[in-house]
């Protein structure tokens, strides 16, 4: 009889897929776990510091947002993971795991300097800017091209092969910053033709940045109106979703992966050349800085839309941000400010769970035993 | 429309935020009274290179009674303009940055901000530059290096007195960042000090193509030891090669600090820059309103190049005493690193070609890339009174002669 009870005795609680929950319930719960990352945040920082939790937050959204040029700063760094996040966007979507968006930023940073060192004092700015853009965009695609080609045609891993893509540009990019290196043998280029400014993208009424910001903002709509409204857009979720039934209505697979990384890599091409053209004006192994692969959980956060990715962005842009004014003005370790970016996006992530799934206690459902 | 709706609550929460953001800041505006001096590092403390500029920096303040503000790990991009423009903003009176890389950022920043001095160590652009408020400084540290070479040539005598190698297997090894004149500088006058206690010296060069990478210095430092070399230089940023030596047991001399705590069987010495000497004298210059020196030059007089304290343990009996012998002789100028007559130099198409010698290979002339440009046009005869004259035309080194004894294994940096 004991034993027969303990069989079937139910679980504390279990976990239930949910229907789709109402919009306001699902922002409701991602709401609550920010909230309760920032407490948890708030108990570490006590703990580990000692120093006042609010201050602590107060400092990173000063350090953010605190003055106009910090204000200006945000949305450039914005602008720039966006970019790089929409350019892996398209590729993920299909579920095609393009981890190579860091080396096809470099490519087209690499391209965009190459012509401004070798057709700077030869090309005037009306032909200048033309050849940096198309040299860019095609430097990225061909970058995005060949793992796809690849994929499609023999079927090779695409996470094994984006990925080493990067070093073989992270090492073109070495080769040539000590070839074109200022002072010889330094490694360094340094601002390039910072005298006559060619091959920079304007300024547009004395902010540097807002060039940039305009083009990711375009590029975000289209992107968007892309995925979602077009033939395009629409094959690849099918692709993404089954490969098996994207070939049963009928759909090209290998063509629409070798096109959707045509466009991941050109997108991540055009991140280059605002890098290089349009904010450093000089290339480095580290111009991508990382962002190849912060823009996939940009990307995977916002569920491939566009314009979420545009709020998944700032959180993670304004964290940023944040973190190093703390370090700055509580002196902590740069760590501390990663931990508290890793709690509060575990968080989020974590939220996604209780959206899709339900927990039910024992006792909440009726009928039972007593 | 519901979504639309979720976005504008979000972007409503953000601006709900922002309005705490700016209302805070308002109330720390600089008073006015105290200095406030900022300083932009690479990296953090886990760097030695960083480290030797934070430690100095907080020395430096705290004696001068000044602000002390900090940011750490900024990268060689335009976050450096970034950083620095905040600082200025903050109401920084003087801004330093400690890497290389940082310096045609920090002059986009010193361009915007005329009445707020900018200070960067190891450039070379300031001399040249028409920024009122941009500079430059660097350190004598070959003769550093030759100190530290001095104390490594002793070891190698005292290895071949002992049996332990012959005369002919002298070999030391010698782990570069970048085929750059500041590295080039930086070994030669290392083998020099080693040659001038141990005629039958060589060296072996292995570059790593970058400043800080730890995996690539304990690589280059082990594959030296294969090749045959019985003692360890470095001059890149990372514990990579004293850890190999440490695990070899192959003595080292170190750069950027002691690293006698790490490698407490195999360290011998270590040269350095003090930079205190240098942040008090610009801090100094701030605060009496005078003009801070363009392009400067710490020397041993200055107290700038420095030598740790000699692990025993390691070094050869009578280390210490030799140095202060030749320290002295350096400082009197009774003797020159790069006196002429001490090594000889091959002259080809591909090779040296700025330089001229005379028949037995001692040089006479060599050109030198003073004034930094993209065509690394030679500009400066470097050579007079029988010795090449490093950091006097300008602080950061331009000695980048490949003299005969030293081998580099890859030059592919």
């Amino acid at each position: 009889m004991k034993q027969a009870e303990r069989h079937i005795r139910e679980p504390l609680f279990h976990i239930a897929k949910r229907d789709a929950l109402v919009w306001w319930a699902a922002w409701l719960i991602r709401i609550a776990a920010v909230a309760a990352a920032l407490v948890v945040c708030a108990v570490v920082t006590v703990m580990m510091t000692g120093e006042n939790p609010i201050k602590v937050y107060a400092t990173m959204i000063d350090g953010a947002i605190g003055t106009e040029r910090r204000i200006w700063n945000l949305l450039q760094s914005l602008a720039m993971l966006l970019c790089v996040s929409l350019g892996v966007t398209p590729a993920f979507k299909m579920r095609f795991w393009n981890i190579g968006a860091e080396g096809q930023v470099l490519i087209g940073g690499m391209a965009t300097a190459a012509c401004m060192i070798l057709f700077g004092d030869k090309l005037p700015t009306f032909l200048l800017l033309p050849v940096i853009i198309v040299a860019s965009i095609v430097a990225g695609a061909v970058w995005g091209l060949i793992p796809a080609l690849f994929k499609a045609k023999w079927n090779t891993n695409e996470t094994l092969f984006t990925l080493m893509m990067n070093y073989i540009a992270i090492q073109l990019v070495s080769y040539f910053s000590l070839q074109w290196s200022v002072p010889k043998g330094s490694g360094q280029i340094g601002i390039i033709n910072g005298d006559t400014h060619a091959g920079w993208l304007p300024s547009i009424g004395g902010h540097d940045y807002l060039i940039n910001i305009l083009i990711v903002a375009v590029l975000t709509v289209v992107m968007y109106i892309y995925l979602k409204y077009s033939k395009h857009g629409y094959e690849i979720s099918v692709v993404g979703e089954s490969e098996n039934t994207a070939r049963y209505i009928g759909i090209n697979v290998k063509k629409v992966i070798i096109r959707t990384m045509l466009i991941s890599g050109a997108i991540c091409g055009i991140a280059g050349l605002l890098l290089v053209s349009g904010t450093d004006h000089t290339i480095t192994r580290d111009t991508a800085a990382g962002r190849g692969f912060t823009a996939i959980m940009v990307s995977w956060l916002a569920k491939f839309n566009p314009l979420f990715m545009v709020l998944t962005t700032l959180l993670i842009v304004f964290l940023q941000k944040g973190a190093i004014e703390i370090s700055t003005i509580f002196g902590l370790n740069a760590s501390f400010s990663e931990i508290i970016t890793g709690i509060i996006i575990f968080f989020i992530i974590g939220s996604e769970f209780f959206i899709n799934y339900t927990v039910k206690f024992r006792g909440s459902d009726k009928g039972g035993k007593a | 429309m519901k979504k639309l709706t979720a976005v504008l609550l979000c972007l409503a929460m953000l601006f709900a935020f922002a309005g705490c953001g700016s209302a805070k800041t308002g109330s720390d505006a600089s008073d006015g009274e105290t200095l406030k001096v900022g300083f932009i590092y690479l990296h953090d403390e886990n760097s030695t290179y960083d480290k030797n500029f934070i430690d100095a920096a907080k020395a430096a303040c705290d004696k001068m009674g000044v602000e002390y503000v900090e940011k750490k790990n900024i990268p060689e991009s335009s976050e450096c303009t970034e950083a620095a423009l905040d600082l200025a903003d903050r109401g920084c009176d003087l801004i330093f940055a400690d890497s290389f890389g940082h310096e045609t950022f920090l002059a986009q920043a010193a361009e915007e901000y005329p009445e707020v001095m900018f200070c960067h160590a190891t450039g070379t652009t300031a001399h040249t530059s028409d920024l009122k408020n941009f500079h430059n400084a660097f350190a004598s540290i070959y003769e550093g290096r030759y100190l530290a070479g001095v104390a490594a040539g002793m070891k190698l005598n005292e290895m071949i007195e002992s049996g332990k190698i012959t005369a002919d297997k002298a070999k030391m090894g010698y782990v570069g960042a970048f085929t750059y004149a500041e590295v080039i500088s930086g070994y030669t006058s290392f083998y020099l000090g080693a040659k001038s206690v141990c005629p039958s010296v060589t060296m072996e060069v292995q570059f790593t193509g970058s400043w800080y990478d730890e995996t690539a210095e304990k690589e280059a430092a082990t594959s030296l030891i294969n090749n045959g070399c019985v003692l360890i230089s470095q001059h890149a940023d990372s514990m990579g090669a004293p850890t190999a030596c440490e695990n070899a047991n192959v003595p080292n001399v170190s750069y950027n600090g002691s690293t006698v705590e790490a490698c407490p069987n195999t360290f011998i010495i270590s040269s350095r820059i003090n930079w205190e000497p240098y942040f008090e004298y610009i801090i100094g210059c701030v605060k009496d309103g005078k003009e801070i020196d363009k392009d400067w030059t710490g020397t041993l007089a200055t107290g700038s190049v420095v030598i740790t304290d000699v692990n025993e343990k390691a070094a050869a009996a009578g280390t210490a005493e030799k140095l202060e012998e030749v320290k002295g002789k350096l400082e009197d100028g009774s003797l020159h690193v790069f006196d002429v007559s001490t090594f000889t130099v091959t002259v080809k198409d591909d090779l040296n070609k700025n330089a001229k010698v005379d028949g037995d290979g001692h040089l006479t002339s060599y050109m030198a890339d003073v004034d930094t440009d993209a065509d690394y046009t030679p500009d400066t005869e470097a050579v007079k009174d029988g010795y090449f004259h490093e950091s006097e035309y300008r602080s950061a080194p331009y000695f980048d002669i490949q003299i005969d004894g030293i081998t580099l294994s890859n030059t592919k940096f």
